[in-house]
Formats: C-alpha cells, structure tokens, sequence
C-alpha cells in the first residue's frame, strides 16, 4: 500500500463557475462539493448509494456524489441546489417544494428537487407512476412522500407554461 | 467514508487499458460506472493499490444493431439501453435495463462493468443468460469471444484474465415469434432484489418451441432451470405445466437465508416469480404488449 498517492488537477464546472484544483484520487464528489467548494446544500444521508441526499446532476443527468469520485468529474457540468436559484428567484421546483410542504426537515429536499429536475427536463408531463420512479432512489423519512409527487406535479405544471428548458 | 488510498490512472483507450493493467500487477482494478466497486471501496472490502479509469475513453458507450444482433459497448450505462430503441426490441432487456436500482445509479452503472463484477444479486447477467449472449474480452495479446455461461465462474469471478476486460456485449436478438420478460422483487428501488426470474420463451401455435428460465440472487451464479425448461419445451402450454416449471425452480434455487429472507421463503418467492414470468413471455410472444414492472415489498 503506497503511504501517499499523487493527486490529480481537475477541472469541474459547478453551477456556472469553472474551479481547478488538485484533488486526491479517493475524494469523493460529495466531499469536493462540501469540504473544498464549501457547497453545503449536497447531504451526506448514508454514504452507501441508497438514500440519494447527495444527488447531484452531472452533465444534467442525477448521480449520487458520495458514489463518484472526484477526479470522474474532471471536466464535467455539475449542478447542485445552490445552482437552482436565479437573480433571486427560486426556481419552480423549489418553489413547489415549499408551496406544497414538499419537505419537512428539509434534509434529503435538496437531492430530491434535482433527481426531479432530471425528470422534467427527459419529461415535462410526467405522470404519477413515472414521477415516483424517478425519485425511487431518494429516501425521505418526514413527508411520507405524498406532499412531494404534488411539488413535482405543480412544477411540472408551472415549468411547462414558462416554457423551462431547465 | 474513504476508501484506502489508490494511485488513479485514465486510460484513453481499452488498449491502454489493458496494457496498465498488465504492468501494474495484481493490485490494480478497472473503474467502469463504479456503482458497486466504490461502495466495496468505502467499505474496505475492495482495496485496490491502482485504479484505471475507463469514463474518459470515447466510443465505449453504444448500442448497435448488426446482423440480427444488439451489440453493447462495454461502457454503456444502464440508463441508455433503458432509452434505446434498438434495445426496446428485445423487451426483456428493456426490463432489466429500466429495472436495476434507481436513476441515479442507472445514469453510472454500466453493462459491461456489470457483468465483469459478477454480483450474485447483479440483474444483467440472470437476464442475459435467458438469451444467447457473447461476451468479448479484449488482452494484452487479443481478443477472444465467450459465451455468456463459460465466461461467468463463480460468485465475483469471471473468466477474465488480470490484464483483460469486457469490451463488447452482443446480444442475438430473438425472433418474432418470441417474448422475454424479467421481473425482481424488490424491498426498495436502490437495493439488490430479494430473487428475480428471467423467462424468455418462442412460441409455435400453442406450444412452447424453446423456452429459457433463470434466476437470480438464489445461488452463487445466475441459475438455468434445465428440468423446469424440459418440461415445456415441444409442449402445448398450460397451466399446470407452468406450475411444474416453477416447482423446478424451487428446487434448482440455491438460496441462502439472509436479511431479505430464509431459504424457504426465497424458494416460494423465486417460483412465484417464474410463473409471473412466464405468463408475460407468454403475451410478448404472442405479439400482445405487455408492461412488466419489478415488485416492491
């Protein structure tokens, strides 16, 4: 086992902004977001791939950051829920979220509105079936998930006539 | 939680790849979409000294179709084959591919990443199994071709050399007159089925010309049901018949007694499974349309 292992430079774009750094190849995305970044609003639930708090969209697809090592997003686009908000509007889905009590203790809110982000962009009139596969792998313990399928549907809904491409 | 500390290394070609791989020895690893290999990682039951990085070779992610049949790039993510139409030909591959864990994992995991891991609980390989599949296999001396069944040895091991890795997965596809379907049974979208059959079935009137049975999460490897194939193969299909194939499969099932359930009880569940299957074979065989969808406990 080496004792130190060389680091590598990468280049991520996170939410619009181009950062370089040299990171260790056993960091993992969630960690660059959180401890380098300082990017907070991606959680770490379990850290085993299940619960989906630190999802993420990587060049707009939803990935789980505690499963992706850093140096993977060399080059990549990532979106995080800082990168929602616009001028200081929130985007539909955070307002739906809030409009609908689509959250409670609001920590796995932030990977759940991305994995719906991702929904809406492949399918902007998801039906009730589809909208609950595609949060299939985000875990939330307060709402009891009903609040949430009405916070995608009324973003859905808002999204459409805005006409979002995002 | 971080894994041990590796040197990480990105190949730019599958031939690079290998070439790292034989220089490298023993402590080195291929990443592909590392939805299980990081997981083994931070749980320190993987530890790699190196680790080759597959992501950034271009031309690796596909889905082609070439004489009769479906060939898969090695870093094809689940997601993609879920979305191709080539692969929604073949519908029994459309439920596996729409099936495995959740979204996010779907957007990483690769075919060929899954079928080199070898996962007891891995969906692609009792899937494929059911379906006349070939598995190219790229060296630091060439390539060579298996067939799906001599290419799988045993729970996490495969056929693949040290310095080789997958780089082709091709899929006959089958023909009209047949009807695949593959369904798991699931607590949660993100975990590995509690047992999963796979049936892929010709038809010739009523009577079964071929049929195909296998299981998943119920033994070391993915299982053929050899007798419960047997018994309806030449066949007129009924009912009964069908429940003697899923009594074969409770004894070809060779399940251990876990978290997600005692042998018993992944012998019932594995049965039930393969009768489900069958009868949504059965309707795609027949030309009907048929949506399966895994089951959740």
């Amino acid at each position: 086992m080496p004792e130190a292992t060389q680091n590598v430079f990468i280049q991520v774009r996170v939410n619009g902004k181009l950062h370089s750094r040299e990171v260790e190849p056993r960091q993992l995305l969630v960690e660059f977001l959180r401890e380098d970044l300082e990017l907070t609003g991606t959680h770490i639930g379990c850290d085993t791939t299940y619960c989906g708090a630190c999802t993420v969209l990587m060049n707009g697809a939803a990935v789980k950051s505690c499963t992706v090592f850093s140096v993977q997003a060399d080059r990549a686009e990532i979106t995080t829920v800082e990168g929602l908000e616009k001028d200081g509007e929130l985007q539909p889905i955070q307002k739906a979220f809030g409009d609908c009590y689509g959250l409670q203790c609001g920590y796995c809110t932030p990977g759940l509105m991305l994995s719906a982000l991702q929904l809406l962009k492949d399918n902007p009139h998801p039906d009730q079936k589809q909208i609950r596969k595609a949060i299939a792998g985000n875990t939330c313990r307060c709402t009891g998930y009903q609040n949430i399928f009405k916070a995608i549907e009324t973003a859905a809904a808002v999204m459409r006539s805005a006409g979002h491409g995002d | 939680m971080y894994p041990r500390a590796f040197t990480y290394h990105r190949a730019g070609s599958l031939q690079e790849a290998v070439t790292v791989l034989s220089q490298l020895g023993e402590g080195a690893k291929l990443l592909a979409g590392g939805q299980s290999l990081i997981p083994l990682m931070k749980l320190r039951f993987a530890n790699p000294v190196h680790l080759v990085d597959l992501n950034f070779i271009s031309g690796t992610s596909y889905v082609r179709e070439l004489d009769g049949a479906l060939h898969f790039g090695p870093l094809t993510r689940h997601a993609e084959i879920e979305k191709s139409a080539s692969a929604a030909r073949v519908p029994i591959l459309l439920d596996c591919a729409a099936g495995i864990a959740d979204v996010q994992v779907r957007n990483r995991g690769t075919i060929g990443g899954s079928l080199a891991e070898a996962d007891p609980s891995g969906d692609w390989a009792t899937v494929l199994l059911t379906i006349s599949c070939e598995v190219q296999c790229t060296g630091t001396s060439g390539k060579r071709t298996l067939k799906l069944s001599e290419f799988l040895k045993d729970a996490y091991t495969t056929a693949l050399a040290h310095d080789e890795l997958v780089s082709e997965v091709v899929v006959k596809v089958p023909p009209g007159n047949s009807g695949g379907a593959y369904i798991a049974f699931k607590r949660t979208a993100p975990v590995y089925p509690t047992a999963s059959a796979a049936v892929q079935l010709t038809v010739e009137g009523d009577r079964c010309k071929d049929i195909a049975i296998g299981l998943g999460c119920v033994g070391l490897l993915p299982i053929r049901v050899n007798e419960g194939e047997a018994l309806l193969r030449g066949q007129q299909i009924t009912s009964k018949l069908i429940e003697s194939a899923a009594d074969a499969a409770r004894v070809a099932a060779d399940p251990q007694s876990d978290m997600r359930g005692s042998v018993e009880y992944k012998r019932q569940l594995v049965g039930a499974l393969v009768k489900r299957s069958i009868h949504a074979a059965l309707q795609r065989a027949r030309g009907h349309q048929v949506e399966v969808s895994h089951i959740y406990a």
